[in-house]
């Protein structure tokens, strides 16, 4: 038993050592200082925060840090109010169309997103989308809405349905009985849905380098690939690591928040799918 | 009355899946369609007045073409490779957040760093970590080594790159197979004699089957349309360019709507085709393709 412990033990210290050391690799370029940023050495000698100071005085990361929140947060929002509505029909309605809905779903979750750069980058400039929030919202709602459906399909599929009857019966119409008997109850399902689809979207780099080209709403990731450097002659090694720090903070406060709802919902979702 | 509200039923139904739809129709059903056409067309945004039907041109233009080729052969190398390494270490990673005794919260929280961290950020990360004298694994290697301009080691780095991230995913798919399989299977054929290796081979594996199915197909869908970690390693130098870096370049620096819109729809055929093979043999069945793996 002991043995077997400490085999356990060695091999979750290689799973942790696997997930974390990139990881702590950025966070301590980020804390060099620039004399010492080329030392190759993997724990800083010199400490420092400038480089993240640096960031929002002289690298203007604010503006892109303030666009990815409120681009990504607004997709999240349409996704979950549409993709709740659709979630709903398909896991508690009988109607035609259901199936093609899901299928649909499927379709566009596999979608080579490669494949939609170039129509709608001349979709958007003919309308004038190009290089707006809205321009980035749409198809990163698109993106979402499988995930979503497909997730909180499954936790409505779990919501006992009696509940819903017994509203009706007390006179509740069936837009009231989703409303305030089905919505409370699939919270759980919503907030995991909400937080997939809020990654997605915080993650995307290929439309966002795509569907702008400057600042007005250039997301945080397309902003870190286009760091120069303060000035011609200096390195963005820095920069870079301190910028790219700061987008992973969400990303690993909402892992330790949800947890075990981020697990559920991408195992339901695709698996039970 | 019942069928009263069975229409009724029917037409809330609609109504509340109408707007996700709209949005799938014209975000993603219109622009490829728009795409498939502009394919047709020679079209140049520095040269707008020469728009033009041209039938298969464009397509002749890149099927010819050995930058397409190989972009291609990159992509599929980097796709067949690193989801083959990711379904071993995703089960390993799978097993041991699934039988581990100490601190199994934390592995699982800690295995979901990777898969919610920014692609690019985490390309970064690796490049920094490859780059000589800044990097602290490029200090492993010889003096004078730059594995970031050469195209084998390049390629491989992507490969690790893409593995670290997706590895978490991939591990979580069969992390839900692995909780299917009952427990009573196995203590039973260890009470026959069987081996650890034996019970995984010929319990686990084949009761696992779907769910090996569904991972693998949503990875190497996935990992074809890799883009993100090459854009930051190399960005497609040294002929190690996927088919979405060159679509991209062809579109943003060449403003070739038509040749990029080409590249658009053979990525599209190409992924249609690996779903419909994937969709066939599993559906089929060829028992034990997984163990062979």
């Amino acid at each position: 038993m002991t043995r077997n412990r400490i085999q356990w033990g060695v091999l979750d210290f290689v799973v942790v050592a696997f997930a974390l050391i990139p990881v702590l690799w950025l966070v301590s370029l980020s804390l060099k200082t620039p004399a010492t940023i080329a030392d190759g050495g993997f724990i800083p000698t010199e400490w420092t925060f400038d480089n993240y100071v640096n960031v929002f005085t002289d690298g203007g990361f604010l503006r892109p840090l303030v666009n990815s929140i409120g681009i990504a947060g607004l997709a999240t929002l349409i996704a979950i109010v549409l993709g709740t509505f659709a979630a709903y029909a398909i896991a508690r309605l009988n109607f035609p169309g259901r199936s093609i809905m899901l299928g649909a779903a499927l379709l566009v979750a596999m979608f080579p997103q490669v494949s939609l750069v170039t129509p709608l980058f001349n979709i958007e400039r003919a309308l004038g989308l190009f290089n707006t929030w809205p321009g980035l919202i749409l198809p990163y709602v698109t993106f979402a809405l499988p995930l979503t459906i497909y997730t909180m399909s499954t936790f409505f599929r779990e919501i006992p349905w009696e509940l819903e009857k017994a509203a009706k019966m007390d006179g509740a119409s069936s837009f009231q009985a989703f409303r305030k008997v089905i919505v409370p109850l699939a919270t759980p399902g919503v907030v995991t849905a909400a937080v997939l689809a809020f990654i997605q979207s915080w993650n995307d780099f290929l439309f966002a380098i795509s569907l702008t080209s400057t600042e007005r709403s250039r997301t945080a990731p397309a902003a870190i690939s286009y760091f120069t450097g303060s000035s011609q002659f200096e390195d963005p090694t820095g920069s870079v690591s301190a910028a790219a720090v700061i987008v992973t903070i969400p990303i690993v406060i909402f892992v330790l928040i949800f947890q075990r709802r981020i697990v559920s919902g991408l195992t339901a979702g695709a698996v039970k799918g | 009355m019942s069928t009263d509200v069975k229409a009724a039923e029917r037409r809330l139904g609609l109504w509340l899946c109408a707007p996700a739809a709209i949005f799938m129709i014209l975000v993603a059903g219109w622009p490829i369609l728009y795409s498939i056409w502009l394919s047709f067309n020679r079209y140049d945004l520095r040269f707008p007045q020469d728009q033009q039907w041209v039938g298969l041109e464009n397509y002749q233009t890149v099927l010819t073409n050995e930058f397409w080729w190989t972009a291609f052969g990159v992509t599929v190398l980097i796709t067949v490779v690193s989801v083959a390494i990711e379904l071993v270490l995703g089960m390993g990673l799978a097993i041991v957040m699934h039988r581990t005794l100490v601190g199994r919260g934390l592995i699982r929280t800690v295995v979901l760093i990777p898969y919610g961290i920014v692609t690019v950020v985490a390309a970064f990360g690796w490049f920094y970590a490859w780059t000589p004298g800044t990097g602290w694994l490029a200090a492993l290697l010889p003096d004078g080594s730059a594995p970031l301009t050469q195209q084998w080691p390049a390629i491989l780095i992507i490969i690790g790159a893409e593995v670290w991230k997706t590895t978490p995913f991939m591990a979580l798919l069969l992390l839900a197979g692995l909780a299917l399989v009952p427990d009573e299977l196995s203590r039973a054929a260890a009470m026959d004699g069987a081996g650890r290796w034996k019970r995984f081979v010929s319990i686990t594996l084949p009761l696992m089957r779907p769910a090996i199915a569904v991972a693998l197909l949503f990875r190497t869908l996935d990992a074809f349309r890799i883009y993100d970690n090459i854009y930051i390693l190399t960005n497609g130098a040294q002929n190690t360019g996927s088919v979405s870096i060159i679509t991209y370049t062809n579109l943003v620096s060449g403003l070739n709507l038509g040749i990029g819109s080409t590249m658009s729809v053979l990525i599209f055929i190409t992924v249609a085709i690996i779903a419909f093979i994937f969709v066939t043999v599993f559906k089929t069945g060829t028992p034990g393709t997984e163990g062979r793996r």
